[in-house]
C-alpha cells in the first residue's frame, strides 16, 4: 500500500511523515510512506496526505503551478475516490473560496469559505497557536476513539466555514466554535496539526490509515 | 479553551547540550536527541533548539539532530541560531522543524521576515528578540549574546515584526537571563499589549511562581525556561500543575 504525502513545495513534509511512519508501525500496516511531487507516485497512491503551510492564495499557487497536479487530484478524490487527509492549509484547501490575500479559488470539494479569525475578545491574540481542547461534533471513521477535551495542536489565523455544518467532526473554543476536524465521503481534514499533537495525533492518523 | 504553553529550550553547541542535565533515564544528556524525547514524554507543550555556536560547519550537525529528533518528538519544534537566508530555514523544515526562529537576520533586515513568512508562511516564523533595559520605560536591541547594542526600540521592533509576517515573538530579557529572579514583567506586559500575535517569555526562570507572573502580570502566551528543567530543580510537570492549582489553563 502507498501513501503519498503531495509535495508542492510547503509544509513541514518530514514532520508529517515521520508521524505517518509511526501511526503505520503501531497499527501493525504496510503502507510505504512517500513525499513526492511526482504525477505517478500520486496515480499509484492508495491514500494521499495534503499538507499545508502559509497562506491559501500560496498553497493554491504551489498546487497550480505543478503541472497537472490540479487535475490528478481530482481524478484521485473524486473519480477513483481515493481517501485524502487535508492539514492545516490543505484542509482549507477544500474549500470553494479562500480569502486570504485576496479571493482565491480552493479546490470546490468541500462547499464553503476560508475567512479570517476575527475575535470577540481583544484578549485573544491572532494566529490562534497552541493546545486546545476538540469537541466531538459527529462521528467519523477518521475522527474516532476521541474524547471530547482531548488537547491537540493549532495554529492559524484563518479559519474553514463550511455550507453544510453536517460535515463538522470537531469543534474546538477560541472564542467562539471554530471547526477543527471535517469529514465528507473520502475526504478528511483538520485544522490544527496531527503530527504534533502527540498520543492523540497519532491515533488520528491510524485511524486514517485503516480506512 | 486555549492552554498557556510551557517551553523548555535546549542550548546546543557542536551537536552537544550545552547545559547539562543529570537525568538519571537518559542514557546520554548530552545528547539533544535524547533530551528532546525526554521532554516530549514528559508533556512539555513545545520543544526549542538553540544553536548557540551557529557556525557554517554547525549547520549540518544541527540539521542531522533535528531530523533525528523528528523520528522521536511529536509536539512543536523550533530550532533557531544563525539563520541567514530563506535556504536555512527550508533545510531545516526540510529536516522536520515545525518553526524557525531567528534573530540577527531579522534585527538586519526587517524585510527578511515578509520575504521568509510569504514563502513559509506565519505559522513558522518566531521571531527573537532580545532586549535590555537601557533608561526607565525603553528597552532596546542587542545582537551578539547582548555585547551588540543596535540601538532599535524592542517594542517598535516586536511591532514591526508582527506587521512584517511574524507569527510569535520569542522576547528574552537580557537583564534577566541567567539571574533566576523571574522575567523582566515590564518588558513583557509593554510588548503583549503592543502586539496581537503570542509572546514567548524568556529569561530569568528561578521558580515556579516566575512563569505564573509572566503568564498572568506579564501576558505571556507561553513561557520558555532552560536551566530550572535541565537541572532537574522542577519537572514540567510540577510545573503545570502548580499553575493549574493557580487556576492558569495548562494541558495537564
Amino acid at each position: 500500500m502507498l501513501l503519498t504525502i503531495v509535495d508542492y513545495g510547503v509544509g513541514n513534509l518530514r514532520s508529517i511523515s515521520k508521524s505517518l511512519e509511526k501511526a503505520n508501525s503501531e497499527s501493525n500496516l504496510n503502507y510505504s510512506i512517500k513525499i513526492s511531487s511526482d504525477m505517478t507516485d500520486i496515480k499509484k497512491s492508495d491514500k494521499l496526505v495534503l499538507p499545508g503551510q502559509g497562506s491559501f492564495k500560496a498553497c493554491k499557487e504551489g498546487i497550480n503551478n505543478i503541472d497537472g497536479l490540479h487535475n490528478e487530484l481530482n481524478e484521485s478524490v473524486l473519480n477513483k475516490k481515493k481517501p485524502i487527509f487535508g492539514i492545516c492549509a490543505g484542509m482549507q484547501l477544500f474549500a470553494s473560496i479562500g480569502h486570504e490575500e485576496t479571493k482565491t479559488e480552493g479546490l470546490n470539494w468541500i462547499s464553503g469559505e476560508v475567512v479570517k479569525l476575527k475575535m470577540s475578545s481583544e484578549d485573544l491574540k491572532i494566529p490562534h497557536m497552541g493546545w486546545n481542547e476538540i469537541k466531538i461534533k459527529n462521528t467519523s471513521p477518521v475522527f474516532k476513539n476521541l474524547t471530547n477535551n482531548d488537547h491537540v495542536y493549532f495554529i492559524h489565523s484563518y479559519e474553514f466555514t463550511p455550507k453544510d455544518k453536517s460535515v463538522i467532526s470537531l469543534t474546538t473554543d477560541y472564542g467562539k466554535n471554530i471547526v477543527a476536524a471535517v469529514s465528507f465521503r473520502n475526504i478528511f481534514g483538520a485544522q490544527f496539526h496531527p503530527e504534533k499533537s502527540q498520543r492523540t495525533g497519532i491515533g488520528i492518523l491510524s485511524n486514517f490509515l485503516k480506512i | 479553551m486555549l492552554k498557556n504553553r510551557i517551553i523548555p529550550c535546549l542550548d546546543v553547541s557542536k551537536g552537544r547540550v550545552v547545559k547539562g542535565i543529570n537525568f538519571l533515564e537518559l542514557k546520554d544528556a548530552g545528547d539533544p536527541v535524547e533530551q528532546a524525547a525526554f521532554y516530549d514524554q514528559s508533556g512539555a507543550d513545545e520543544i526549542c533548539f538553540l544553536d548557540i555556536t551557529a557556525s557554517h560547519e554547525n549547520r549540518e550537525t544541527i540539521i542531522e539532530i533535528v531530523k533525528r529528533t523528528a523520528e522521536k518528538c511529536f509536539v512543536p519544534l523550533t530550532v533557531g541560531g544563525g539563520i541567514k537566508n530563506i535556504q536555512n530555514i527550508r533545510d531545516l523544515l526540510l529536516a522536520g522543524a515545525d518553526k524557525v526562529s531567528i534573530n540577527t537576520a531579522a534585527v538586519n533586515d526587517i524585510n527578511f521576515i515578509q520575504e521568509a513568512s510569504k514563502k513559509f508562511g506565519t505559522q513558522c516564523m518566531v521571531i527573537a528578540v532580545d532586549a535590555k533595559k537601557v533608561s526607565e520605560n525603553k528597552w532596546e536591541i542587542f545582537t551578539h549574546g547582548g555585547r551588540n547594542n543596535t540601538g532599535i526600540n524592542a517594542v517598535d521592533f516586536a511591532k514591526q515584526a508582527e506587521d512584517y509576517g511574524a507569527g510569535e515573538i520569542l522576547l528574552t530579557s537580557m537583564d534577566k537571563d541567567g539571574t533566576k529572579s523571574g522575567y523582566d514583567i515590564d518588558l513583557l506586559k509593554k510588548v503583549t499589549t503592543n502586539v496581537k500575535i503570542p509572546v514567548i517569555a524568556s529569561g530569568g526562570v528561578g521558580n515556579l511562581d516566575h512563569f505564573y507572573d509572566g503568564i498572568t502580570l506579564g501576558g505571556a502566551s507561553a513561557v520558555l525556561a532552560a536551566s530550572i528543567f535541565h537541572y532537574g530543580e522542577y519537572s514540567i510537570k510540577e510545573a503545570k500543575e502548580y499553575l493549574n492549582s493557580k487556576k492558569v489553563p495548562v494541558r495537564l
